[in-house]
């Protein structure tokens, strides 16, 4: 449209934007971890490491594969699992409902708070002695102490997830006259669940990290305890393969919270 | 049903919200309130409704609720308040859920109020792909099922744009002329107030009192004929020679108020 006159004098306007807007880029991970791979493979192979201190990928395979062949491995993940199941689940259900009695009621929350504050921060590692004077060096003490860890961040994950309820979908419920529990069980458990589940987040790794050093303290079977025994063993390939079976539990765990969580808050 | 407030006032703390409120709600009538910013119309408002303590006064009522009726006094709110984890007609059964009601009459409740409201094709939409006046729409719609006697609207268009507005205003008027349910109506908005009501009651700046309750004389179906344009003109100017010292002043004081408070 520019007329004959102005041609000559007209210039584009120069683009300023683009930048900081992340595209999807699959390939390249997988690029990466290959590349990754093949050098440190290569490193070990060309006797620049030393396979003592850090075995080539393809050992720690072979020592995977041995340990399933040997069915070793199966007996240390059932028994981490059980643990770290029956723990996690304790804890959180725990947590939940004295979350909830912390989130509703103004006693249980004036107690809580300086209760949860307190014993929160204690690693809860360092009451596994305790417990195993309590509950004996068997199961019970390493699920406790994984219950214990699970507990109080859960508390407050729900706690502040029902904070974080708007009062006026409350008032609303209230206002077409809902009874109590319709309201707990429509409005506010609804309204914590994104509040939840990132707490179910932060509890799975508090897990898992309990229950690995649970085990080194006293296990004989366990994936901590498998990864301990290869240390002193000075089997660094057995020591890695376990390393990368806790890697693997962690992804399968963090996978399967992102599916709930995308079932369960589709909504947003 | 008819409503009667009865010396009503109210105060938050040492802020005196409402006072000595004497006001009668008729049968089948749209009563529009209308008053300055922060004058404590939502408080009387939820004073009628029974979801608010009156500091001193009462309400009264007389009659029955119309059979059916789940809910008589059922609010729409200025925000909405829709549940965004439940589809729209998850958000109209909300109401429904705990009276246990037979399955056939729950569907043909929902339905109803569905058509009427104009929703029918989003019954499974989530709140947050539709818009601000759809999400009003449901928000009517989640009242509408419960058969209230009287509907309490807090300024229910005014989180829309002036279009959807005008929409929504109209049909919801169409719906009223089919039921002729009782209506308080809480608005800012002149226009609003002298499309809808019957009466505008007229409240003062905080602590609201009332100022005046002005009758339109003019049937709401006929306000949009060219007949009825001198007294709707006429009125609208009476109406805001009372809002308008008042507004300014409430202006001011809001001002104040805010420096004050940091
Ligand atoms: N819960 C509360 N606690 C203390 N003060 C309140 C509370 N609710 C309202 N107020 C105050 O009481 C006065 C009346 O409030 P109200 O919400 O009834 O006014 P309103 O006329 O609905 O205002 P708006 O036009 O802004 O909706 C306001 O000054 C407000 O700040
Ligand atoms: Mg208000």
């Amino acid at each position: 449209m520019a007329s004959q006159a102005l041609e000559g004098r007209l210039r584009e306007v120069p683009f300023r934007g683009g930048g900081f807007v992340l595209v999807r880029r699959r390939g390249a991970a997988v690029i990466f971890f290959a590349g990754l791979i093949a050098v440190w493979e290569l490193a070990v192979r060309s006797g620049s490491v030393s396979p003592l201190f850090l075995p080539a990928p393809t050992s720690v395979v072979h020592a995977l594969y041995d340990l399933a062949v040997s069915g070793a491995l199966w007996r240390h993940i059932s028994d981490s699992l059980f643990r770290l199941v029956f723990g996690w689940t304790l804890g959180t259900a725990a947590g939940l409902v004295a979350g909830f009695a912390m989130g509703i009621w103004s006693i249980p929350r004036a107690i809580g708070v300086p209760f949860v504050s307190a014993l929160f921060p204690i690693p809860k590692i360092a009451l596994l002695p305790l417990l195993i004077l309590w509950f004996g060096i068997g199961e019970a003490s390493k699920v406790a102490t994984i219950a214990l860890g699970v507990f109080f961040p859960t508390t407050i994950a729900t706690y502040s997830g029902i904070d974080g309820v708007p009062r006026n979908l409350i008032r609303m419920g209230q206002s077409f006259d809902l009874p109590w529990h319709v309201i707990l069980k429509n409005i506010v458990l609804p309204g914590a669940m994104p509040g939840i589940l990132a707490g179910f987040r932060i509890t799975a790794s508090i897990a898992l990290i309990l229950l690995v050093a649970a085990e080194m303290i006293g296990a004989q079977y366990g994936i901590g305890a498998f990864i301990l025994s290869a240390g002193n063993l000075m089997q660094t390939d057995q020591l890695l393969a376990g390393v990368v079976l806790l890697s693997v539990l962690g992804l399968v765990i963090g996978a399967g919270l992102s599916r709930l969580e995308r079932w369960l808050l589709r909504w947003r | 049903m008819e409503l009667l407030v009865e010396g009503v006032s109210h105060r938050y703390g040492d802020i005196a919200a409402l006072e000595n409120i004497n006001l009668m709600v008729r049968e089948g009538e749209i009563l529009a309130l209308i008053g300055p910013s922060g004058c404590g119309k939502s408080t009387l408002l939820g004073i009628v409704g029974g979801i608010l303590k009156p500091t001193s006064g009462r309400v009264l009522v007389s009659g029955e609720p119309p059979t059916g009726s789940l809910n008589p006094f059922t609010y729409v709110f200025q925000d909405f308040a829709l549940l965004p984890w439940r589809t729209v007609e998850g958000n109209v059964a909300l109401p429904l859920e705990h009276h246990g009601l037979p399955e056939s009459e729950r569907r043909a409740r929902i339905a109803d109020v569905l058509a009427r409201t104009g929703l029918t094709e989003f019954r499974n939409a989530f709140p947050k792909q539709l818009s601000g006046g759809m999400r009003q729409r449901v928000g009517i719609a989640r009242a509408l099922v419960v058969r209230p006697a009287m509907l309490l609207m807090d300024e229910p268009l005014s989180a829309l744009d002036a279009q959807t507005r005008e929409l929504l205003m109209e049909d919801f008027l169409a719906l009223w002329l089919k039921e002729r349910i009782t209506v308080v109506y809480v608005t800012h908005n002149l226009d609003e107030a002298l499309r809808l009501a019957d009466r505008v009651a007229i409240l003062s700046r905080r602590p609201g009192r009332l100022r005046d309750v002005v009758t339109v004389g003019v049937a709401q179906a006929e306000r949009t004929q060219p007949a009825a344009q001198m007294r709707l003109a006429a009125l609208h100017d009476q109406l805001w020679r009372l809002i308008k010292a008042e507004a300014q002043v409430a202006e001011r004081e809001v001002i104040e108020d805010g420096i004050a408070g940091t």
